[in-house]
């Protein structure tokens, strides 16, 4: 089975995206760790990629034609690991052990938890394995695709213009980079850490198809990945516009919840806030 | 004057038979292909070799990606490059224990007339501290063709030490070579000389030098720094009472380092250690490398005398 059963709607995409949310905020809460603000910038695309893009089998994680997926910022790992229990690779109680002691789950992804394509959490590493992976299904004959989400301060790492070189040189249009433009990085505001505008402008001259769209949009998300699946001969990026910490008003485009943890009286809030989307 | 192979040389063309019969095996090369004469398989399986350009540390990242689909990539730079991607390597290759064979070339002192950018002296100890990663430092280029069999034949992360220029061959056809497993080369009772990699042919000539004085040496050759052979490391002070390691690299953390790690554990010795002695070297042609830093056999012989004298006579 590659196919989920059925398709779900844009409106259901949308619930998984909020249930991941609320997730995300339980596991961080119940660490005492992890990194809120980049994670929940990410809910809407996650969904959209593991509800309906990505052609996998959450029963045979190897599956060899499966697609291809690596969070290249991998401090967004709690909401991955909330998306891979919510599509089923492995029990929605393991994320209650998400940083402890002998957990499948690791603070940052390893390649040893089911579902988990690529180890990262060193930053600017994931569009490399994303090049090698799309080169090995080109000779390997296969159909799949390989999709890589990276942080718009990640790509301030000169390896991600390195491998952006080098998927457009190789041609490769079964790669589809995803870029979380939240506009945030770890220290500030990337445009008074190390402003990395203008994006568009940079993919394109590196060779790459480029698509904006508003990344908490779910019917807008689908849209654009359809249309990035008809581009021939070039790699294709997806520059999607997000909010640091979207879902929570005091998380929201504050530098301050890249990754820190709630305490009781802001859990509680933060909780009820995602109850009721807004 | 013993016959005289590039341990690149033995790369190439063994990239090129195990390429014939391992379909699975690709190379990535970071533009050094020429020099590492990973251009030998690029000329022939074009489809299997992907030129990354000056970019190590994609080059890393692609290796581990074509490994998850089964691929068996080797990765082409030289030794001081291939730590410019320790981090990926680190990552992407041995923490998730993926099947990358990273090659350093141009290693050690043997790159004369580069300068201290080019050469490494680092490559062992740094590699050796990487949980998951095999190390092998060959001593000629038979030994070159048959770690890289047994490269292939083994799932997992693994680091090979090549050197640039000709050197002696010491091995034959017949020679077997399995990972973490140390060959003793001369058996001898009065002092062991443990080595490793292209420093073993000088190892062996100085037990030739110390022969010649009444002094029995023992060679015990250590090709893999990792999985390190402890049980040989352990008879040959046991035998001899007295341990010099040789190497053509820093003095701190490689095979000197290694050794000194085992036998202060299981069986105190006392040791000598030759190899660069940490310094940063320079450009020159490479003999005088090799005498100014003090890793010629001649050195090696004498750092035996020494250690004789003062724990001996
Ligand atoms: C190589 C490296 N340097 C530094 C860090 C520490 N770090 C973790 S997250 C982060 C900021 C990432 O910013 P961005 O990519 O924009 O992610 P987001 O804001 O979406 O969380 C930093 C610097 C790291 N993980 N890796």
């Amino acid at each position: 089975m590659a196919e989920m059963e059925e398709m779900l709607t844009v409106a259901e995409i949308q619930e998984v995206a909020d249930r991941l949310r609320r997730r995300t905020l339980d596991m961080v809460w119940r660490a005492q760790a992890g990194h809120p603000g980049g994670s929940f910038s990410l809910a809407e695309i996650l969904a959209c990629l593991y509800f309906r893009v990505l052609r996998i089998d959450p029963s045979r994680p190897d599956w060899p034609d499966r697609d291809r997926f690596v969070l290249s910022k991998g401090h967004a790992a709690p909401i991955y690991y909330a998306t891979l229990a919510e599509r089923g690779y492995f029990p929605p109680e393991a994320l209650d052990t998400y940083d402890e002691l002998n957990s499948i789950l690791q603070g940052h992804p390893d390649m040893h938890t089911p579902g988990v394509d690529m180890s990262s959490g060193s930053l600017g590493q994931g569009l490399s394995p994303g090049i090698g992976m799309a080169l090995g299904a080109r000779l390997r004959g296969k159909e799949f695709r390989v999709y890589v989400v990276l942080g718009d301060g990640e790509i301030q790492e000169g390896q991600v213009w390195e491998a952006a070189m080098a998927a457009s040189a190789y041609r490769l249009d079964n790669l589809v980079a995803i870029v979380d433009w939240n506009k945030i990085q770890l220290s500030d505001f990337i445009e008074k850490a190390m402003p990395v505008d203008p994006l568009p402008d940079k993919w394109r001259a590196f060779g790459w198809h480029v698509r904006e769209c508003d990344g908490h949009d779910v019917a807008a998300i689908l849209h654009a990945l359809e249309e990035l699946r008809q581009v021939r001969g070039r790699p294709t990026v997806l520059l999607a516009h997000t909010v640091k910490g979207k879902g929570v008003s005091f998380m929201e485009n504050n530098p301050a919840w890249h990754a820190k943890a709630p305490n009781e009286q802001e859990y509680l809030q933060a909780r009820t806030e995602l109850a009721v989307r807004r | 004057m013993p016959e005289q192979i590039a341990m690149r040389e033995a790369f190439g063309q063994t990239l090129v038979a195990l390429g014939k019969r391992v379909p699975d095996l690709v190379v990535l090369d970071a533009d050094v292909a020429p020099s590492t004469r990973a251009v030998l398989f690029a000329q022939a399986f074009p489809e299997r070799f992907f030129q990354v350009g000056i970019a190590e540390q994609n080059m890393i990242g692609m290796a581990a990606g074509l490994s998850t689909l089964g691929f068996i990539p080797f990765t082409s730079t030289f030794a001081c490059f291939a730590k410019r991607d320790l981090d990926q390597i680190r990552i992407t290759v041995a923490q998730p224990k993926n099947n990358v064979k990273v090659t350093g070339h141009y290693s050690g002192l043997l790159a004369g007339k580069t300068g201290k950018t080019h050469l490494s002296i680092q490559d062992l100890a740094i590699m050796r501290t990487m949980p998951n990663m095999t190390v092998i430092a060959p001593a000629d280029g038979v030994e070159v063709e048959k770690a890289m069999e047994a490269m292939v034949a083994v799932h997992g992360p693994a680091y090979l030490r090549l050197a640039r220029d000709p050197s002696p061959v010491i091995f034959d056809a017949s020679y077997r070579f399995e990972i973490g497993r140390a060959v003793t080369l001369r058996d001898g009772s009065d002092v062991a000389l443990i080595s490793t990699g292209i420093q073993t042919p000088r190892a062996v000539e100085a037990a030739g030098l110390l022969q010649a004085e009444g002094i029995n040496a023992l060679v015990l050759h250590v090709p893999t720094l990792k999985p390190l052979d402890v049980d040989a490391i352990v008879a040959a002070a046991e035998r001899t009472g007295l341990v010099v390691t040789a190497e053509e690299h820093s003095i701190l953390g490689g095979l000197g380092g290694a050794v000194a790690e085992v036998l202060s554990e299981h069986r105190p010795t006392p040791m000598a250690r030759v190899g660069v002695r940490d310094v940063y070297a320079e450009s020159a042609p490479n003999d005088a490398l090799l005498e100014k830093y003090g890793v010629t056999a001649r050195h090696v012989a004498q750092a035996a005398r020494s250690h004789l004298a003062k724990w001996r006579r």
